[in-house]
């Protein structure tokens, strides 16, 4: 793994700038949410870049009108505020127009689980992935690492559809250092013993933090990449995890609400696999600090992590 | 196909095919009691002056032609109307008709972009505004000159999405998008103008910059000459028509009504206004 941080927004903005060129499809709309990426396909593109305003569910809606058009849509904006301001919209327009109509477009949310920290619950985002995979015929996807973000530009050009990208707002460590298939949905990074920690997005970084806490004591657990939550390939999930007899799901998200720990328990329903899910529990998070003090207050942090975990097989 | 556009015997082919429309709307009622027939009564001239009167550009065999002018029904509830004149075109099977709602057929209660003419998806207000100013800047970026154009209810502005849309349509210059109110003053549990007020509505529009006009919902003429105007304006403002229509128009009973939204027409009843208007 290499340990160079980059931010997912501006290398998935800068990679898709880079196709903009030569595929005179790609659009681009936000709802007055920037970044350096941003403003470079202003400047470059003034035709297939609009900022729609503080406005997300007219944001979906002119993504939706331009795709039923042909073009290739990003809709680009705050995450909790571009899938539950305009959860309807997206609903409507995309989920089930895109069951009769061909469309590509993707719904790119920056501030994963609480990028936003010090900004406050309105800006955490911990619903996200129950709410969007709950959605037929919308892909979720949950990168957790730049290179990843960086290959969705071309992913999403090159494959209709609708898609949510939940990209985390703060610069991130690479994980990967090939080609993702998407595909796959989930990335074993390393084979463990007796356990397996299986997280998405951010926590993934802290699953591997946690793992290596853990070695120190002679555990050394397994770690799955989940960057696909829907659709989801369940069969070669389960055979992946086959062989682990404590699998543990690590998001930023509630817990029991729909997101990474619903899909691991449904896919491994009747497996005898014991399973562990950590989390956001008992409501908002309202207690103001950096994104590690609400990890350690909560319980998310490496140190409790490797703790929790230690203490679950010490009873197992 | 043009019809209607040069006058007096135009026009007089247009009332006959409006009332032809209703009669049919009435008669696919009769045997869908789910379909709301008050609202798909209001919109009858509307969808009869763009059909047959030469104002929307479409081909019946070749629903997706790319030259066709798009049509938003965005009062989905309210398109029962817009079936017979489909079938009647050749878009679908006039057998279809006598299936509405009916197990395994084409046509429910709400119609859906799987049945050939219809756009988007319907049936959940404040969306098609948005969607159509969305087609329409798309049609623009492309250099084509096809027109966009959206019918809601008056009711269906109590939707912040719409004004949203408004908004982006105005300062974007859509000069290619027509929005047609469907003005027929009521909403499901009363007239509009006690759930929420929506008047002085032509000045609001015209603040959010658009160009709006007022005219008689049920006088094609006049509906016939603002869609007209509308499509060959040189303002570079998105055009709106306010249509001030009756919810239920041509059914005595339900005209007046202010639940008229939620009433159905027994048979027997269907039976009477048609041979009424057919007298």
């Amino acid at each position: 793994m290499s340990a160079k941080k980059g931010v997912m927004r501006d290398v998935f903005l800068e990679r898709l700038h880079g196709l903009m060129g030569a595929d005179e499809r790609i659009f681009i709309l936000c709802a007055d949410f920037g970044s350096p990426g941003l403003d470079a396909i202003r400047r470059d593109f003034p035709e297939r870049f609009i900022n729609v305003g503080i406005a997300e569910q007219n944001l979906i809606n002119i993504a939706a009108g331009l795709a039923l058009e042909g073009f290739k849509v990003y809709a680009y904006a705050i995450a909790p505020f571009l899938t539950m301001r305009a959860y309807e919209q997206i609903r409507v327009n995309l989920a089930l127009q895109g069951q009769r109509k061909k469309m590509n477009v993707n719904l790119v949310g920056v501030g994963a689980g609480l990028g936003y920290d010090v900004s406050g619950p309105t800006h955490h985002c911990l619903e996200d992935l129950g709410i969007m995979r709950m959605l037929p015929n919308i892909s979720v996807i949950s990168p957790s690492d730049w290179e990843t973000a960086g290959q969705l530009a071309h992913y999403t050009a090159a494959n209709d559809g609708v898609k949510y990208l939940r990209f985390d707002g703060k610069p991130v460590d690479r994980i990967y250092d090939g080609p993702v298939r998407m595909e796959d949905c989930f990335s074993e990074l390393r084979r463990g013993g007796d356990i397996c920690l299986v997280s998405t997005g951010f926590m993934t970084h802290r699953a591997s933090a946690a793992a290596s806490l853990l070695e120190k004591d002679g555990i050394r657990p397994g770690l799955m990449d989940v960057f696909r939550l829907s659709p989801f390939d369940t069969e070669r999930f389960v055979e992946a995890v086959k062989g682990y007899r404590t699998v543990v799901t690590l998001e930023e998200g509630f817990i029991g609400r729909g997101g990474l720990d619903t899909l691991v328990l449904g896919a491994l329903a009747g497996t005898g696999a014991r399973i562990m899910s950590m989390g956001f529990e008992g409501g908002y998070v309202f207690e103001i600090g950096d994104r590690d003090y609400l990890h350690r207050l909560k319980g998310l942090d490496p140190e409790a992590i490797a703790a929790r975990v230690s203490l679950a097989l010490q009873g197992a | 196909m043009v019809h209607g556009i040069e006058g007096g015997e135009g026009f007089g082919f247009l009332r006959a095919k409006a009332d032809w429309v209703r009669r049919e709307t009435l008669k696919v009622h009769a045997s869908a009691q789910e379909t709301r027939i008050a609202s798909s009564l209001s919109c009858v001239e509307i969808f009869t002056v763009l059909y047959y009167g030469g104002l929307l550009r479409h081909r019946p065999h070749d629903p997706a032609w790319a030259g066709r002018d798009r049509l938003i029904v965005s009062k989905g509830h309210g398109a029962i109307s817009l079936y017979p004149i489909l079938a009647d075109l050749g878009f679908f099977d006039k057998a279809e008709l006598g299936r509405v709602c009916m197990a395994g057929g084409l046509l429910g209660g709400i119609p859906d972009p799987g049945v050939p003419g219809f756009e988007t998806i319907n049936g959940s207000l404040g969306h098609g505004l948005g969607v159509g100013a969305g087609m329409a800047l798309a049609l623009k970026r492309k250099g084509m000159e096809n027109r966009v154009f959206v019918l809601t209810g008056d009711g269906e502005l109590n939707e912040g999405s719409v004004w949203e849309a408004m908004m982006f349509a105005g300062h974007h210059g859509l000069d290619n998008l027509t929005l047609i109110i469907d003005a027929n003053r009521a909403c499901m549990l009363d007239f509009s103008s006690r759930v929420l007020d929506m008047e002085p509505l032509e000045a609001k529009l015209n603040a959010f910059e658009w160009e709006a006009a007022t005219v008689d919902g049920h006088d094609v003429r006049e509906v016939s000459e603002a869609l007209s105007a509308a499509s060959h304006s040189q303002s570079r403002r998105p055009s709106a028509i306010i249509a001030r229509t009756v919810k239920g128009k041509g059914a005595a009973r339900l005209e007046g009504d202010p639940l008229s939204h939620v009433r159905n027409l027994r048979p027997d009843e269907v039976a009477e206004i048609i041979a009424g208007m057919e007298a």
